[in-house]
Formats: C-alpha cells, structure tokens, sequence
C-alpha cells in the first residue's frame, strides 16, 4: 500500500504535475496543427526528457501523445485535414458535421470518447497486461499478414463512393510502399539513386500532402471559395452553434455499444507489436460502419463511427505499452521511442517491471490516469479556442497551414526530400480527388504495404514457400478465414437472395414481420 | 563528378557547392573561436533505438567540453545510407559532424551506395557493441557448442536466425561465426528483420531459432525469461551480464566482430578543428556523463583517437568486404 502512495506521490507533486500540464499544452498544439504529428511530438519530446525525472519525463510522453491523438480531429472538423494519421479514418465524417454546424458537439463527443478510450486502455494495462502482451506474443509474421490483409480489405469498404475507385486508390497507396530498400532482397527499388528514397517513402509527408494541401489547393482552385476566400467570409462555412458538452451525454448513451466496442478492439489492436493508433481507429471504423444500421450515412457526417473510432485510437496509444513495458517491444512508432526513454531512466522493460520497480510502475499507471483525465478541461480549451479556424479569413489561414506543411514534412526526419513528395503528392490527391477518387485508402496502403509485403515474404522464407503455413497455425488460420469470409460474403448473400427470390415471392406476408 | 550523383540533385546543387567552397577557401576561419556556434550531430538511426542513445550520451558530455549545444538530428532510413549520405555531402567546417556506425563499412560493399571511410574525417570511436548468441529459453542447447555442433551436423536451413536485414549487422556478424568455425554460413537461413526486436518476438513466437543481436537488445526478453543467451562474441564479458561467457572461452576461437559507432566529419576538415575536437571527444569520453550511461544501458564503451580510428576504419572495412564477399553479398 505504501507503494501505492509512494507511486502517486511521484505524480502529484507540483513539478510533475507542471510538467503534464505543458506536455497537454504542447501535445494539444502539435496534434492540432496540420502536418505535425503526434510521433514527431514525442520524438520532439526525447531530448527534454534526459533532464526530468524518470515518472516526469514518462508523464510527459504518454500526455503529449494523449492529447496529441485528440487534438488531431480538430483540424479534421474544422478544416477536413487530420491533424495525425489517426484521425484520418473518420475525418469526412467530421468535417460534413463542422460544416453542418455541430463542430463543438463532434469535437465535444470526440473528446469524451477519447479520455473513455484511453481510460480503458489504462485499465487493461494495470490489470491483465502480463497476460495480454503474453497473447500478443503469439502473433507472428504470418498472423501480421493477415491483419494487413484486413486492414487493406476495411479501406476499400470504408471509402465511400464507388468501391472500384476505392480500390485504385488503394492501390496507388501500395504502390507507393514498394519504393526504397526491399528487406528481403536488400536491393534498391524505384530510388531512381536518391539516397533519401533508399528508406521507402514515409506516410506522414504523403498524409500532409493528400489531405492538407489537397484541401489548400481545393479552395484556390474553385472559384467561388476563392472569392468567398478574398472576402474573409470563411466564418459563414462554420456557424457556431452549441456547446462543447451538451449533447455528449446524449451521444454517448445512444452509442454506448459503439464506444464500448471501439475502446475493447483499440486497446487488443495497439497491444500487437506493429500495428498502432492509426490501423486501430481504420479497422474499428470498418468494423463500426459494418455492423451499423445505417452503414450508408457513413462518410457524410454520422456521428456512429467517429464514437467508434475517436474511443479506439486513443485506447489504442494505451494498449501499445503493454507489449513495450512487458517484452520491451514496441507496440507502435511511439512507444518504439518510449522503450529507450525507459532503459536510460533506469525502468527495464520486463515482466518483473510491476514487481521490481512497483513504485515506480504505479507512478506510472497514476500518469496514465492523470494524463487522459487532463485531456477534459485542456481539450475543452482547445476545442473553445479552435474556433480560431473559423474565425480566420480562409486567405489568411491556407498560407500559414501551408508553411506548416512544409515544416511538418522537413522535420519528421530533416529531409527536405520529404518536402517534394508532399508537394508532389498534393497535387496527385488533388488531381485523384477532383475525379471522385477517395484519398483515404491510398494512405492506408503505403502505411500497410509495407508490413502486408515483409510479412508475407519472411513467412515465405520460413516455410520455404509453402503458402498451406498461413493456415496451420490457430490464429493464422482463424484470420485466414475471416478474410476469406468478408472477402466472398457478398457473393454467397447474392447466391441466396437469387436462391430466396421465388419463396420469398410467395412468403411476402411473413417476410415483411 | 562522384559527389554530385550521390546527392541526387546535381543540377540544383552543382552552383551551390562551388560557391560554398570557394567561401571555404577565401574566408579565414577563426579556429581560435570554433564553435562558436551550435554543432549539428546527424545520426543515420531513429530517435530511441541504440545508436540514437549513445549518440544522445557522447553528445551531452561533449556539449558540457565545448560549452555549445550539441543538436541531435536523426536522419534513419535505408538501412543507414540517407544519414551517412547527409553527413559526407555536409560543409566540412565542423559545425556539422555525424555519429557513423559499422553500416558505413558495409553498405559500399553491397552496392547500396558509393559512400565509404574515405568521405570522412574520423574522429573518436566511442563504442563498440558485440553480438551475442540468443536462443529460445525452451531450446534443447544449453552451451555454445552443442549448438554450433548441431548446426553443422543437421540438414541445410534446420536453423533459421534473424535480427537484421539481409547484409545487416548481426547477419555478417553471425556468419563470420560460423565461417570462423568451417561452418558454410548458408547452413543457417537468415530471415531479414527490421531490427533486434521483431525478431526477439518471432525467436519467442517458436519461428526460428536464433538471434545474434547484442546482449542489450535481448535483455528483456532473456530477463522474462523467454531467450537464453549462450554465449557473446567478443574477447570479454559483458559487465553488465557477467554470467555469458564468451567465444573464446566456451569454443577457444579469438574471432570477434561487432557494432562500432563513432563521431566523424565530412572529408578535408581543418586539422586544427579536427585537434580540437578529438581532445574535446576524449574528454567527454572519460566524463562519468558518458561513461555512467553507457554502463547503465549495458553498452559497451572503447575509445580511439582520430587517427586510431582511421587506421581501424581501414582494417575493419577489408576484414568485412571479406565476410560480405563470402557470403554472396557482394556486388
């Protein structure tokens, strides 16, 4: 028990307690920003952290992340740029309700629903973390491939429009993955001898480019936004209705199965080694829109997947500690960086990490907890200030987002490479997105390209090309099947209802109970 | 012009680098005040992993020797060419150093690049990291030996080891072992990964057999109680795990090779800058900052001096166009 005290007292001391506060305002702000993601926050964040404490320097990363992940759906509503990949599955959704004017009451759920998600993950990671990360070990490279697999299946069942469009775009995204250095082979492909290109073209430029400057070069491009633009009308495009809170209870009670399911599978998700925040909120977001009443209201301002979503990317920033503090293995981009903050503060990952450093692994789970609670009366600042988007003449704001691009794009890894190919890649979202082409799915493809092919190739290497080894383990096999299942569901449902037709004829009365 | 098609941007920097050179040529540098002005330390990995931190530690000991920030900038990507590549093409006016790693020997002789030693100015080596031999907790060899034995009576790919890419650190590491043991090193399948961790997840998940990572970097996984390390290859123990023993006292062979890391410059830096630095490095070396570290993650530390380095970097460089050649990598 005097561990536990001992452990909160780490925390809820004024210098610490300082220190999570600027964390949320500095995570707040990168996550807000267009073009800054929460990664490079964190990675921001490494350097401060060798002169703070070991509990401070923690506190700072998971708050900075927390709030960062949330903050990145305010530029999504207000402005249809995801602030961070991971509000990227739902940022339609988002934008078509700030641009019906319910922007504070999205914003407000998506708040609540974020600290509801994050708490979750908080709770399993104290309570069953051993026996998660145990779980999650048993996920090889043949279990991987087939969560790609699904991961790429949910992009083209999300993407609203056409699905064949969906499915190019996609493809583009793949594409894309293929350039730079193959693990495999160690050979160089599509580098056209640029070095920067030997490392494969990073996600976070390409992001930038697709949605941000896609978005900047829309309202120059059209003439009457650009007029709207010159005059500095730009608050007409968001009326300000509403309060932060008031509608949440509402929302939460009508989706509490929604939230419920988001926080569950974001956690399970973020908890698998490789696969973080970002593919935990696209897979809940297909999941939600799949087992939805209204699956067509999807994309056009339904609040049901954002609940969904919003709950599972924030779980899921949770849910990658647990493989990170119990194996030392990193569960997303974050905690990849965590582990070594948590060697050279002296916290060796391992299993005996609650037992043998229990003060400290309480003031740890007290952080997480203070953490996601600190994101209500911050986030709640952020969203009332937000309206700043709205306020700005759109002529003043698309400048200034674009240097933020440009920024963003140089400092995730100082490459000034990574400038051109957002540039280059807001002008081909541009183009793709003016022929109805969906942006989102071409996203999810570089960023699961990688993993569908290395998994794919090592299993090959292993089983020495046998493809029967996907389905001879357990959990292999049951992923196996599940795509399978969702993959040849349309076809079996259109056999039965072409089978049903007659009978059903006949059988109207009783059909129509 | 070999400088330029490395750089990738011919056209635009062709005009630039002549003007920056003959800038170098006519302006006197005021040595007497270098640095006068923050240094910028490009590292070739990513923030977090275990080059970035003992270069985070050899720079927080250096910054307090020349009393200018020292900035840490990560540059990963391709395996280690993007950032050696950043720090060769930099201006050689030492404001601008990088933190080379073993790759810098390797990637040249594999054809990823045409950078080599001879682009840069070395000045300290800092660390050196051995590789260990990591196996399942739950495997049958309980001794260096008895598994090497089995690898070598046992039919071609009984054994498969990960822990890099293909052509990647441990990979020439771990088959120089072997060779060293008239072992053929495809006796053994290598399964490419991106690094020490994935492949720790796939020796836990029963999916292959060994990993000749670092000891540091299978810590976790040997303290939880999922790995066992048998053995590390270098010509001491690790302080930090006193009970592995090594090579040479397990299966008498004296072959060692490993991870070495170190600060260098771009080629043609100023002699005098280049004194200053390795006397400023050595400090920073010896401080209890870097050394106290360096302990506390299980790194091992070796020093040497400029030109000990340069002449390590050319023996090193042969001796691993040596092993890359034998096992088929070359091109």
């Amino acid at each position: 028990m005097s561990e536990l005290i001992d452990g909160m007292l780490l925390v809820f001391n004024l210098q610490t307690m300082l220190v999570i506060v600027v964390a949320a305002l500095f995570g707040v702000f990168v996550g807000a920003i267009p073009g800054l993601s929460a990664t490079m926050a964190v990675a921001l964040l490494v350097p401060v952290t060798f002169y703070m404490e070991p509990t401070a320097a923690i506190a700072a990363i998971i708050t900075t992340a927390a709030m960062a992940i949330f903050a990145g759906d305010i530029p999504g509503a207000y402005l249809n740029i995801p602030g961070t990949p991971a509000s990227a599955a739902y940022v339609s959704d988002a934008s078509a309700l700030g641009r019906m004017g319910r922007v504070r009451e999205c914003l407000g759920t998506n708040l609540i629903c974020s600290v509801i998600g994050g708490l979750a993950g908080t709770l399993v990671l104290i309570m069953v973390a051993p026996s998660l990360a145990e779980f999650a070990l048993n996920f090889s490279s043949f279990e991987y491939f087939w969560l790609a697999v699904l991961g790429l299946s949910s992009a083209v069942f999300i993407a609203p429009g056409s699905p064949v469009k969906g499915f190019l775009s996609l493809m583009v995204g793949l594409l894309l993955a293929t350039v730079g250095l193959d693990m495999v082979t160690g050979s160089p492909r599509f580098t056209f001898d640029v070095p920067d290109l030997m490392g494969g073209i990073n996600f976070i430029p390409v992001m930038i480019g697709c949605f941000a400057l896609n978005e900047v070069m829309k309202l120059y491009a059209s003439r009457e936004s650009a007029s709207a633009a010159a005059k500095g009308d730009s608050a007409e495009r968001h009326p300000q209705t509403g309060t932060v809170f008031g509608k949440v209870p509402g929302n939460l009670r009508k989706h509490w199965r929604n939230v419920t399911r988001g926080s569950v599978l974001g956690t399970l998700i973020g908890a698998l080694p490789g696969a973080g925040a970002d593919i935990a909120a696209w897979i809940s977001y297909a999941v939600s829109k799949k087992r939805s009443k209204t699956p067509e209201a999807y994309g056009k301002g339904h609040l049901e997947g954002i609940v969904d979503a919003s709950s599972a990317n924030n779980a899921g920033i949770c849910g990658a500690w647990v493989p990170a503090l119990v194996f030392g293995i990193p569960g997303d981009s974050i905690t990849a960086i965590v582990i070594g903050v948590l060697y050279m503060k002296g916290m060796n990952p391992g299993p005996t990490i609650f037992i043998d450093n229990a003060e400290m692994a309480y003031g740890l789970f007290t952080a997480f907890f203070v953490a996601n609670l600190i994101l209500i009366p911050i986030g709640y600042l952020a969203i009332r200030s937000a309206h700043i988007f709205a306020v700005t003449p759109a002529k003043v704001l698309m400048p200034i987002i674009l240097a933020f691009c440009i920024v963003g794009a140089f400092a995730i890894n100082n490459s000034l490479t990574d400038v051109w190919i957002m540039l280059a890649c807001g002008v081909a979202a541009y183009l793709l997105a003016s022929s109805d082409f969906p942006i989102a799915p071409a996203i999810l493809g570089l960023v699961l390209g990688n993993i569908l092919e290395n998994n794919f190739m090592t299993s090959m290497i292993k089983s020495n090309g046998n493809l029967l080894a996907f389905f001879e383990r357990p959990i292999s096999a049951g992923l196996g099947a599940l795509v399978a299942l969702i993959v040849l569901f349309p076809l079996f449902t259109k056999a039965w209802l072409k089978y049903r037709k007659r009978p059903a004829l006949q059988s109207a009365p009783q059909g129509g109970r | 012009m070999k400088n330029d098609d490395r750089n990738g941007r011919p056209f635009l920097l062709r005009p630039f680098r002549a003007l920056l050179l003959s800038a170098l040529f006519t302006s006197p540098l005021a040595l007497a005040d270098y640095p006068e002005r923050p240094i910028q330390l490009i590292v070739p990995w990513a923030a977090g992993g275990g080059s970035d931190a003992a270069a985070r530690g050899i720079a927080t000991a250096l910054e307090k020797e020349l009393g200018t920030t020292v900035n840490v900038v990560n540059r990963p990507g391709g395996g280690g060419v993007v950032g050696h590549t950043a720090m060769a093409s930099a201006r050689p006016d030492g404001y601008t150093l990088g933190f080379i790693t073993g790759e810098l020997n390797m990637l040249h002789w594999q054809g990823l690049t045409k950078i080599s030693r001879e682009d840069f100015t070395p000045l300290a080596m800092t660390n050196y990291d051995y590789p260990g031999v990591q196996i399942a907790a739950d495997a049958p060899y309980n001794d260096v030996q008895s598994l090497l034995a089995a690898i070598k009576e046992k039919p071609k790919g009984t054994f498969s080891a990960s822990g890099t890419g293909l052509g990647g650190i441990w990979h020439v590491a771990f088959a120089g072992l072997l060779l060293d043991q008239d072992i053929p090193p495809d006796q053994v399948r290598w399964i490419p990964s991106q690094g020490a961790a994935p492949a720790m997840v796939e020796l836990a998940a029963g999916n292959l057999e060994i990993v000749p990572s670092s000891v540091p970097e299978a810590r976790s996984m040997i303290d939880a109680g999922k790995a066992k390390g048998l053995a590390v290859v270098s010509p001491e123990r690790n302080p930090a795990f006193p009970n592995i023993p090594t090579i040479k006292e397990t299966i008498g062979s004296d072959y060692s090779l490993g991870e070495w890391r170190g600060v260098a410059g771009p080629k043609g830096m100023d002699p005098a800058v280049v004194e200053k630095l390795g006397k400023a490095l050595e400090a920073a070396y010896k401080s209890d900052t870097y050394q106290d570290f360096m302990k506390k993650q299980g790194f091992g530390v070796e020093w040497r001096n400029p030109t000990e380095f340069k002449t390590f970097l050319a023996e090193n460089d042969e001796y691993m166009g040596g092993i890359i050649e034998k096992i088929g990598l070359k091109k």
